[in-house]
């Protein structure tokens, strides 16, 4: 009994098994005080939407041996300037984020070179390197929005005439425009099908890279460098095509964020936004040499899921909103746990 | 120091200036700040004085870790917390001045050895990654100590002060001021020079704590924590106890910066409860490496410095930015990048520096460190 109790917990992973049962108690608890279940699922399938792109961005970065990219805010800001474009011209609709999206990618690809070629000089420091790359670009666009040349008034401080706003309101035409295509109710759930349907394709699109000679080679120079050296091919190349897929997919992913979320946050905003997407896949059961799409896929609903209903059942329990503080806790200690394991489990 | 640099012989003036890059780079951009800002001298030095004596122990925590091969200790955010606890009781029982500071010391001494110690014992499985798992540490910690002082005080723990908590009885107030025992250290003794005023007692406790540090590197501990910075195989084999000399290396820092903390707060006379320990950890390793330390060598003589340096930007900054870019948000961002950036530049010099090395080391040193991997285990 005990033996068998074991091996289930070592195959599915201490972490997830207790963010699973967390999961379940919270779900009783909020049914026992009569919580609007359907709805809070609902919020949670939107989150999982808003959030899976940037934790699937993790997947390339730890797959090409560049270890989990605590440098996502560096494409969070491609797609921030993507968004930002598009409000600025005032093109709204499906052209409008198709635009952004084109954009974001664009400045993904191009400044996760650069990140990806500084990555490769600093080989077992990614991860700190990854995180001050992140700080100082953030705080450094701090000062690019103030200065920056947008005229759309709607976007700029009213008193002074320029410098871009805090917070900015997606237009209409824009906002949640992928969560309510085709979206329908189940059982009281609304499903935002766009939305869902655009993080599969994500996912599918790059589970058949991996299958293509490109990924495969790309996964086994970071799995086995040396090995991959002695078949030819160019470990430090795909290096720099990992963090470049990564960056990239999280410029993408910020696009899909905003437009769910219906607002685009500048300034500090993005600064900590790293942190999470890393401990989602960890908790997907992750490490920092090896991540599959699933992992991101499951990490995601774990964590969003967790998230989205902690708040309104712990609220209902005591007073004050807990979620920040859980998720600041959940998501660091999630890193903390899997930094100190030793390498290659975890 | 320049006595040895000519006892090499030849470019002792371009070694020196190449050895302290950093810190010459930023003293340009501090005179260019100054001169920019057009800001009134004894302002500047006013201000800079408040400013040294507030963060130049916390900076100072930092030197022994990074002697004992540990790195940057961002966990001093953990330190700092414990001070804060110290400070906020030591300010609910209403004690005032010295009295009250030296019960926030008392008290927060062993929450920061408790906390030392365990930053040790994961920093000690977390080897090679000491300074992203410390950092976080930091956040970590930041989550746990917002739980408890947000959710806990009032409910779980029976405290009923309507002086620092919210009016629904449960956390605390995002400010608390320091009613009792605001500046108790720094009006202990002050000294008026050219108009300025200047804390003398605080200064002499960082004095002193400088001379501590010095006595310390004489000690036989000091000899360990120095061997076992730099190799820990080697000092391993000799007989030190290298898990233990890094815990005592993390206890010593996070109770330092405990201490440094409730300096800091005494001289500011308002905690920002949930803020103040947060940017820490960035402040004082930014002042660190713009003195001119890396990842593996700091000596006071880096703190005193980078932390002159770096605050005088940060005082010239926001003016600067407004006469030249019309905008003095603008000066308070370019001061928040700097201090990343620097962070990032010296992270990476860092390890591109390393990488150099392992490159250039021959086929007999890639043996030796095998040897010193099967030492490690």
């Amino acid at each position: 009994m005990i033996d068998s109790l074991k091996r289930i917990v070592k195959a599915v992973g201490l972490p997830r098994l207790t963010i699973v049962l967390f999961l379940v108690a919270l779900l009783v608890i909020g049914y026992v005080n009569r919580l609007p279940i359907p709805m809070l699922l609902s919020n949670s399938l939107v989150r999982v939407g808003m959030n899976g792109i940037m934790v699937l961005a993790m997947v390339p970065s730890v797959q090409s041996g560049a270890g989990l990219n605590f440098g996502l805010p560096i494409g969070i800001i491609a797609g921030l300037i993507g968004m930002l474009v598009v409000m600025e011209f005032k093109i709204g609709g499906f052209l409008g984020l198709a635009i952004a999206l084109l954009i974001a990618c664009v400045l993904g690809v191009a400044s996760g070179y650069v990140y990806g070629l500084i990555l490769n000089r600093v080989r077992g420091q990614e991860m700190m390197i990854g995180t001050y790359a992140g700080f100082s670009i953030v705080s450094a666009m701090c000062m690019f929005w103030i200065l920056a040349p947008f005229k759309n008034p709607e976007m700029i401080w009213v008193i002074s005439g320029k410098g871009l706003r805090t917070t900015l309101p997606v237009s209409d035409s824009l906002t949640q425009i992928l969560d309510k295509s085709w979206e329908f109710p189940i059982f009281g759930i609304k499903v935002p099908t766009g939305l869902l349907l655009t993080f599969a394709l994500a996912c599918v699109l790059l589970g058949v890279f991996n299958q293509t000679k490109l990924g495969i080679s790309m996964r086994m120079a970071g799995a086995n460098p040396a090995f991959a050296m002695s078949c030819g091919i160019n470990v430090d190349k795909m290096r720099i095509l990992g963090t470049v897929l990564s960056i990239a997919l999280g410029a993408m992913g910020m696009v899909i964020y905003c437009q769910s979320l219906g607002l685009v946050q500048l300034y500090r905003a993005p600064l900590m936004m790293a942190f999470p997407a890393v401990a989602a896949v960890l908790i997907g059961g992750a490490s920092a040499r090896k991540a599959t799409v699933w992992n991101a896929v499951l990490g995601t609903v774990l964590f969003q899921t967790l998230l989205t209903i902690a708040l309104p059942v712990t609220r209902s329990v005591i007073e004050g909103d807990i979620s920040e503080v859980a998720k600041t806790i959940i998501s660091n200690g999630m890193i903390l746990y899997a930094l100190t394991r030793k390498e290659g489990d975890g | 120091m320049r006595k040895r640099f000519q006892l090499k012989g030849g470019f002792s003036a371009a070694d020196l200036l190449r050895q302290n890059a950093v810190p010459i780079l930023f003293l340009f951009m501090c005179i260019l700040g100054v001169i920019v800002s057009g800001q009134n001298i004894r302002y500047i030095a006013q201000e800079l004085v408040s400013r040294l004596a507030r963060n130049w122990f916390l900076v100072l925590s930092l030197i022994i870790p990074v002697t004992a091969g540990l790195g940057l200790n961002f966990a001093i955010v953990l330190g700092a917390m414990a001070g804060q606890v110290g400070l906020i009781v030591a300010t609910h029982y209403k004690i005032p001045g010295l009295l009250g500071l030296s019960v926030a010391v008392v008290l927060s001494v062993p929450i920061a050895v408790l906390l030392g110690i365990s930053v040790g014992h994961v920093l000690n499985l977390a080897r090679g990654r000491e300074m992203i798992t410390s950092m976080m540490l930091g956040f970590f910690a930041n989550g746990l100590y917002l739980l408890v002082f947000l959710f806990m005080v009032g409910t779980v723990i029976p405290v009923d002060n309507p002086e620092i908590m919210l009016d629904s009885g449960v956390g605390l107030r995002g400010t608390i001021e320091l009613k009792y025992c605001k500046y108790a250290l720094d009006n202990l003794l002050k000294v008026r020079l050219f108009g300025v005023n200047i804390p003398v007692a605080t200064f002499g406790v960082v004095i002193a704590l400088c001379l501590g540090i010095r006595w310390l590197y004489k000690t036989k501990l000091g000899q360990e924590l120095r061997a076992v910075g730099q190799d820990m195989a080697v000092a391993s084999v000799a007989g030190i106890n290298v898990d233990r000399t890094r815990i005592t290396a993390m206890v010593m820092s996070t109770v330092l910066a405990s201490i440094g903390q409730i300096i800091f707060l005494q001289n500011m006379g308002v905690i920002n409860t949930f803020n103040s320990h947060e940017q820490i950890g960035t402040v004082a390793i930014a002042s660190i490496l713009v003195g001119g330390a890396s990842v593996t060598s700091a000596t006071v003589g880096h703190g005193l410095a980078g932390t002159l340096l770096f605050q005088l930007l940060f005082i010239v900054s926001p003016s600067a930015g407004q006469r030249l870019m019309g905008n003095a948000q603008v000066g308070e961002f370019f001061r928040v990048f700097i201090g990343y950036g620097i962070i990032a530049v010296a992270l990476l010099i860092h390890s591109w520096e390393r990488k150099v090395s392992l490159e250039s080391a021959s086929r007999q040193s890639a043996l030796k460190g095998q040897a010193k991997a099967t030492g490690n285990m």
